[in-house]
């Protein structure tokens, strides 16, 4: 059986309707699996309407914590930590008394192994939830990363992982992917190894120098990336610099999207632009599709 | 006074605020310096805004092993103590993986023979400059790093005990975003009157209150969607410090880079409104906790 291709739809900088765009896709995209992995702030199963048939806990990273009945107060562990997480709550006679902030410690380990009294614990860090959830559009993978947490990037591969393993076991050939904004861990994994990258941007300066650095990425990557500039004619003049760069870059113009309010009307009645009935930029999202099928 | 401004999702207008705000309050408030740190470094936009003069330029890195083949026994004890498998040690010379080590220095600590010491892994640059009378300090990830933390932590060094200093984070609530707002005295969360808007404001208050930080919420092209969030802000008791309608000539002067406060009459001064509010609020934080 034919490997599935995964599209993973990006932004570099956030806002640019690229969660709007991947609901749209749902829609228009025949037998496939969705995934959510813009999991610091996902948004996809708000229009998607998740409802969960599988759920279960993210651990990653350790936490080190002092059980205090043990601490003599060395305070070797404040020396040796590099993340400033270990402080100083309390020096009253002489006795004193550390603790390590659990959102500063960065998991290293090297209080612990180095506590002369063995009494800092290391334990698993839950930090956060992954869900495979059924919709009116297929099935989707998705994940809540809990507040202050970190490992995105790892949670990000997992949700990717269990998204093809669906797609292997039910014979779907692609997996539509909703990525992270950004440049850094979260987006490395969301796009390594993925078979078409699609850039969403905006005609505004900073949208220009965002998809700059997103393009320098995806090179850095060597995956194919196609363009997609969102709200076009809002500068029309942004929008040819952008796409003249592209085309300097062998990046594939997929397709422009006009600025059309019903796109946010659409989202307020929890609908994509293609299924809310007088939407112009419907009509574009779906040129763009019929495109990115012929590039898939 | 740290001031940092946030959001839960991206493109709400997060870096539009901070400019504008540092304008307003330098040109119009004498004795005050301000400071802008762009925080997001993945994706730093402030700079097209305030265009700064850049006077000064470095690179920052993370400290990373290197090992000396010649006193390496291959015991393997700093393989086996590295959280991150990034120092593998299978009964060889240890191979180091720079780009996963998070710079703890714990093998270098554990190895019995001395045989590891730290270079520097470069993770991106930090510019320092000057805009008006702004000060501007921002840093920039190099592209393929996924660590931005560290480079993060560099610009946050320039937070200055004097005056005003306007933090730019990065969307989103996950590490980077703690490691921008830790510190500061007041947040201002910025968001959309849509149901992402409010989906993403609801997991960006969550982070503020766990970092135990006051926190209002600015709502951005406040008459495009519905009312939800303002209802959620109502009910959460959460002070709603400024909505900025949807406006044509904002979303022109922002494409092409220009202040916002420019072309908008009064802005300047709502702007100027905000930032005494803020401090009023900060104030009476204080003198509760007295
Ligand atoms: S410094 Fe820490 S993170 Fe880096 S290789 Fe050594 S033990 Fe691992
Ligand atoms: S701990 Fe030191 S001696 Fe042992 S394998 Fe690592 S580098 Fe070599």
């Amino acid at each position: 059986m034919k490997k599935p291709k995964e599209l993973v739809v990006i932004s570099g900088k956030g806002g640019t309707g690229k969660t709007s765009l991947v609901a749209s896709f749902a829609v228009l995209a025949k037998n496939k699996v969705m995934a959510d992995c813009d999991v610091d702030a996902a948004d996809l199963h708000l229009i998607l309407k998740t409802n969960i048939r599988h759920r279960e806990i993210f651990k990653a990273g350790k936490r080190a914590i002092i059980r205090q009945k043990d601490c003599t107060g060395c305070g070797l562990c404040l020396t040796n930590c590099r993340f400033n997480a270990v402080k100083m709550i309390q020096e009253k006679k002489g006795e004193k008394i550390f603790s390590i902030d659990p959102i500063s410690c960065e998991g290293c380990g090297v209080c612990v192994h180095f506590c002369p009294q063995e009494a800092i614990d290391f334990p698993e860090n839950v930090c956060g939830e992954w869900f495979i959830s059924d919709t009116r559009c297929g099935p989707m993978v998705h994940a809540k990363l809990g507040a202050a947490e970190e490992n995105s990037g790892k949670l990000v591969s997992l949700v990717r992982t269990q998204a093809k393993k669906i797609a292997d076991e039910h014979g779907q050939n692609l997996i539509i992917i909703d990525g992270s904004p950004g440049i850094g861990c979260p987006v490395i994994a969301s796009i390594t190894g993925a078979d078409l990258v699609l850039v969403v941007t905006e005609p505004t300066l900073s949208g220009e120098h965002d998809f700059k650095r997103v393009i320098s990425l995806t090179e850095h990557f060597n995956i194919p990336a196609a363009l997609c500039i969102n709200k076009f004619d809002l500068n029309t003049s942004i929008t040819e610099r952008i796409e003249k760069e592209a085309q300097e870059k062998n990046i594939i113009l997929a397709g422009r999207i006009r600025y059309d309010k019903e796109v946010t009307y659409a989202q307020v009645e929890e609908k994509a632009a293609v299924e809310y009935n007088s939407s112009q930029a419907g009509e574009d999202i779906k040129a763009l599709w019929e495109k990115l099928k012929t590039i898939l | 006074m740290i001031i940092t401004i946030a959001s839960g999702k991206g493109g709400t207008g997060k870096t539009t605020v901070a400019t504008n705000l540092a304008v307003s309050i330098s040109s119009s408030i004498d004795n005050t310096p301000v400071w802008v740190l762009d925080c997001d470094v993945e994706e730093p936009n402030c700079h097209l805004f305030l265009k700064p003069e850049i006077y000064t330029s470095e690179a920052v890195g993370v400290p990373v092993p290197k090992v000396d083949k010649e006193k390496c026994t291959a015991c393997g004890k700093c393989g086996q103590f590295c959280e991150y498998s990034a120092i593998v040690a299978l009964k060889t010379v240890p191979i180091t993986f720079p780009e996963l080590c998070h710079g703890c220095g714990g093998c270098s600590l554990i190895c019995p023979e001395g045989a590891i010491s730290e270079t520097k892994r470069r993770v991106g640059m930090l510019e320092k400059g000057q805009s008006g009378d702004i000060g501007f300090v921002h840093g920039r990830l190099r592209v393929g790093e996924a660590m931005s933390p560290p480079l993060i932590r560099a610009v946050k060094k320039f937070v200055f005990k004097k005056g005003l200093t306007l933090i730019d984070a990065p969307p989103g609530t996950s590490c980077p975003v703690i490691e921008a707002i830790k510190g500061s005295d007041f947040v201002i969360l910025v968001t959309e009157p849509t149901p992402f808007g409010l989906n993403d404001l609801t997991l960006a208050v969550d982070m503020v209150k766990q970092l135990n930080i006051p926190f209002g919420v600015l709502i951005n092209r406040a008459d495009i969607g519905d009312n939800r969030v303002s209802e959620y802000c109502q009910a959460e008791g959460i002070p709603i410090l400024l909505q900025i309608p949807d406006n044509r000539k904002i979303a022109e002067a922002y494409s092409r880079g220009m202040m916002i406060v420019d072309v908008v009459p009064g802005l300047r001064e709502t702007f100027m409104d905000l930032y005494f509010r803020i401090k009023k609020m900060c104030g009476q934080q204080h003198n509760e906790e007295a």
